[in-house]
């Protein structure tokens, strides 16, 4: 391995900066009185704090799941604080009247905000820590009868629909961290499409951690009615913390008849320093129902950021003819550990799902691959294709590929290919031979890598999804 | 052979070379001048492929020994990349694949980035996909391959052409064409060779590493070199390669043995 390969996917952490703005914080530790307080903070109405606290006491009885390829100390969560806000000064009227120090902080992640959202046509729902502190577009959003808003608005606003959905994708009871972010979510993002609606634009949110040691349960809702259709953009960036925080979030998506949801993550918590101390644990549970015939929910990720990531977004396709797509670009340097694919559950007739998964290791990182196909009885003429490809750069990293496949009906047709490459000296040498240096042959090389992924991105996060694996690997991605 | 002689390209004095503990190159002696055409001959482990690596700069291979200076300046000194840009040139025997991205784009960044080093004109896409087209006509490529992954699934002799290719790009002063004649079928030689023979002029030369002679039929050499066990053991002219075709390497062999 070359040194200069070496310095290259050895660029420090640019987002690494604290915040110093008061929060209001609830103290450490998980019972039921802390989820009673967090839930009375956000005034909920009841049939929520029974929801929140049925999934406390299930998640009781679960224990933390082994089977990830994954090494990391236990948890207490007992340590960790499940609640916290920037201070409230009165509801905020304008951008204007927004904290200064926030802006600030937006400003340096570049976060296309006030006119930057304007200019580029996005909708930013700014998730600071917990709270939202301010939507912008809303107004055109609602004229087409689109609900774009903050969970605890949602809940405020339209229980209705939140009640009518919440965790019918995501069962309070799914799994241990599903179960844990049911009990103490603070906020997160909701979205309901109307029917025959097309949404404008593309809706973003930007997360971010602020406060350290508080444990960040986002929840994020979208309903996509009949004949409807939006793609919503999630990107995150995390400011530089030893200590491990913490980041369990839950997505539901719902897609009626025709209806097409399309969700694109960049992920770049912070992974920790190149020894492996610090970092995100990114522990989230992802999964879209297509729940009407024809429909189609496609997720798109790059992930490049957090110590340890564990996400499977996944699509269960009930309706006839609907389709699950899982398009992912996961990238890992130093100590950084993934754990990440998708599940696609065919259900109903004539289901399709695709699955292009590109697993990026260097330093001495782990990347896998684990995805299930699952065809079942009913699901006749259903197909899957899958290709996963991994690439290793240097000679200390791992890749694996857990792929599951579990046919029950015989009129299906199940496609899955895997390769493995490297960057390696050879490689380098034949650019080298060809005047070009190294940092610029691994930005070429990992760019035509990961192009059948990126193409799906929304063209406006595309870019910033190449800054961000030009971050991890090299100063110039083009 | 021409009259008078050209101006030293590049002059490799008692060079050896390791790779992984293992001395391949014993101390290797060669002067190449502009308008010339060397070919460096042997068998198969003879350190041919080894030579023209080190040259360019591989990593995997250490200098042990010796010198190299190209244009004047000290070869060994420069960093891979700088030594292409100086117009150095290998053709590589076995060239890499790169999945995803297109040959147009690789060859239009090779071409830029050494245009830009020598302070010359930089082409946009559409400038160079005409200039690009021109000089396939050169080598009978289908304009098809600039679509296509970088050598992604081109046959042996279609990866050939993409070098000479590239060759035909940088305009280098000093080519090393490593075993280019491998893989090609008579046909595709005779157009890989019309490619070189086009591109030869007084100011640049080429050396041809090859383990048979048919390719010199087409680009005659003035020099041939045979190497055995790290050394350039024997130099003569075209002859020598065809006496080689005649007899085999062990002849050569032996007399270095005896001498």
């Amino acid at each position: 391995m070359s040194t200069v390969l070496q310095n290259l996917i050895d660029q420090p952490y640019q987002h690494g900066f604290v915040t110093d703005i008061e929060s209001d914080t609830v103290p450490k530790g998980l019972s039921e009185e802390v989820i009673r307080q967090i839930s009375l903070k956000k005034d909920e109405p009841d049939w929520l704090l029974e929801f929140r606290l049925a999934a406390y006491r299930h998640w009781l009885t679960l224990s933390e799941p082994a089977w990830p390829n994954v090494k990391y100390p236990p948890i207490d969560y007992q340590d960790i604080i499940y609640y916290s806000a920037p201070k409230p000064k009165n509801k905020l009227a304008s951008m204007d009247e927004v904290d200064p120090e926030l802006r600030r902080t937006f400003e340096k992640l570049g976060v296309p905000l006030h006119e930057q959202a304007a200019l580029a046509g996005v909708a930013v729902d700014v998730i600071f820590d917990s709270v939202s502190v301010t939507t912008t577009y809303k107004q055109k959003l609602a004229d087409v009868g689109i609900v774009f808003c903050s969970f605890s608005e949602a809940v405020r606003e339209h229980p209705e629909l939140v009640r009518r959905y919440l965790g019918t994708v995501v069962p309070a009871a799914d799994n241990f961290y599903a179960a844990l972010n049911s009990a103490v979510f603070t906020d997160g993002s909701f979205v309901y499409i109307p029917r025959g609606v097309k949404c404008p634009m593309e809706l973003s949110t930007y997360f971010r951690i602020n406060t350290q040691e508080s444990g960040q349960f986002e929840r994020t809702l979208i309903v996509a009615e009949e004949g409807a259709e939006v793609s919503y953009l999630e990107g995150c960036t995390a400011p530089r913390f030893d200590t491990n925080q913490l980041h369990a979030a839950v997505v539901e998506l719902v897609a009626l008849d025709n209806a097409y949801i399309k969700y694109s993550t960049v992920q770049n918590w912070y992974a920790g320093d190149a020894n492996g101390v610090g970092g995100i644990y990114n522990f989230v549970t992802k999964r879209g129902l297509c729940q009407g015939v024809n429909s189609r929910i496609s997720w798109t990720q790059v992930e490049t950021g957090s110590a340890i990531t564990w996400k499977y977004p996944s699509c269960v396709l009930l309706g006839e003819n609907s389709v699950g797509e899982f398009y992912s670009v996961a990238l890992t340097n130093h100590r950084q550990q993934a754990d990440t694919g998708t599940k696609m559950i065919h259900v109903g007739r004539n289901t399709r799902s695709t699955i292009v998964s590109k697993g990026i290791s260097a330093g001495e990182s782990n990347n896998s691959y684990r995805g299930l196909v699952k065809i079942g009885p009913k699901a006749a003429g259903a197909r899957n294709y899958s290709q996963c490809d991994s690439m290793l750069i240097g000679d200390r990293c791992g890749a694996n590929t857990f792929p599951y496949i579990d046919v029950q009906n015989s009129t299906a047709r199940v496609e899955h290919e895997a390769t493995t490459s490297k960057i390696g000296e050879d490689q380098l040498f034949y650019f080298a031979s060809r005047g070009i240096g190294n940092e610029e042959a691994v930005s070429m090389i990992i760019n035509g890598f990961v192009k059948d992924v990126f193409t799906q991105l929304p063209m406006e996060f595309a870019v910033e999804a190449g800054r961000l694996l030009g971050l991890k690997l090299e100063g110039s991605v083009g | 052979m021409s009259q008078s002689p050209g101006r030293e390209l590049l002059h490799v004095d008692g060079l050896t070379a390791t790779v992984a503990g293992k001395t391949i190159l014993k101390g290797i002696d060669l002067t190449v001048r502009a308008g010339e055409v060397h070919a460096i001959m042997g068998p198969n482990g003879s350190g041919k492929s080894t030579l023209s690596k080190v040259l360019a700069g591989h990593p995997a291979y250490e200098v042990t020994g010796g010198g190299a200076t190209f244009l004047g300046a000290n070869l060994l000194d420069l960093e891979p990349e700088e030594r292409a840009r100086a117009g150095f040139f290998l053709s590589f025997q076995y060239p890499v694949e790169v999945p995803g991205v297109a040959n147009g784009q690789f060859l239009r960044l090779v071409y830029n980035t050494v245009q830009g080093a020598r302070g010359r004109e930089e082409l946009d896409p559409l400038e160079f996909d005409d200039f690009v087209r021109d000089k396939m006509k050169l080598l009978e490529m289908d304009p098809a391959f600039l679509d296509r992954s970088v050598n992604e699934g081109f046959s042996g002799g279609e990866k050939k052409r993409n070098e000479i290719l590239q060759m035909a790009l940088l305009e280098p002063s000093l080519a090393f064409l490593d075993e280019t004649d491998s893989g090609l079928d008579i046909d595709a030689l005779r157009v890989v060779a019309g490619g070189i023979n086009a591109l030869r002029s007084a100011d640049n030369a080429v050396v041809l590493v090859t383990h048979y002679q048919r390719l010199l039929d087409y680009v005659v050499p003035d020099y041939v070199h045979v190497m055995e066990g790290g050394r350039l053991v024997k130099t003569g002219g075209r002859e020598l390669a065809l006496e080689l075709e005649r007899r085999g390497y062990d002849w050569v062999a032996q007399e270095a043995r005896a001498a």
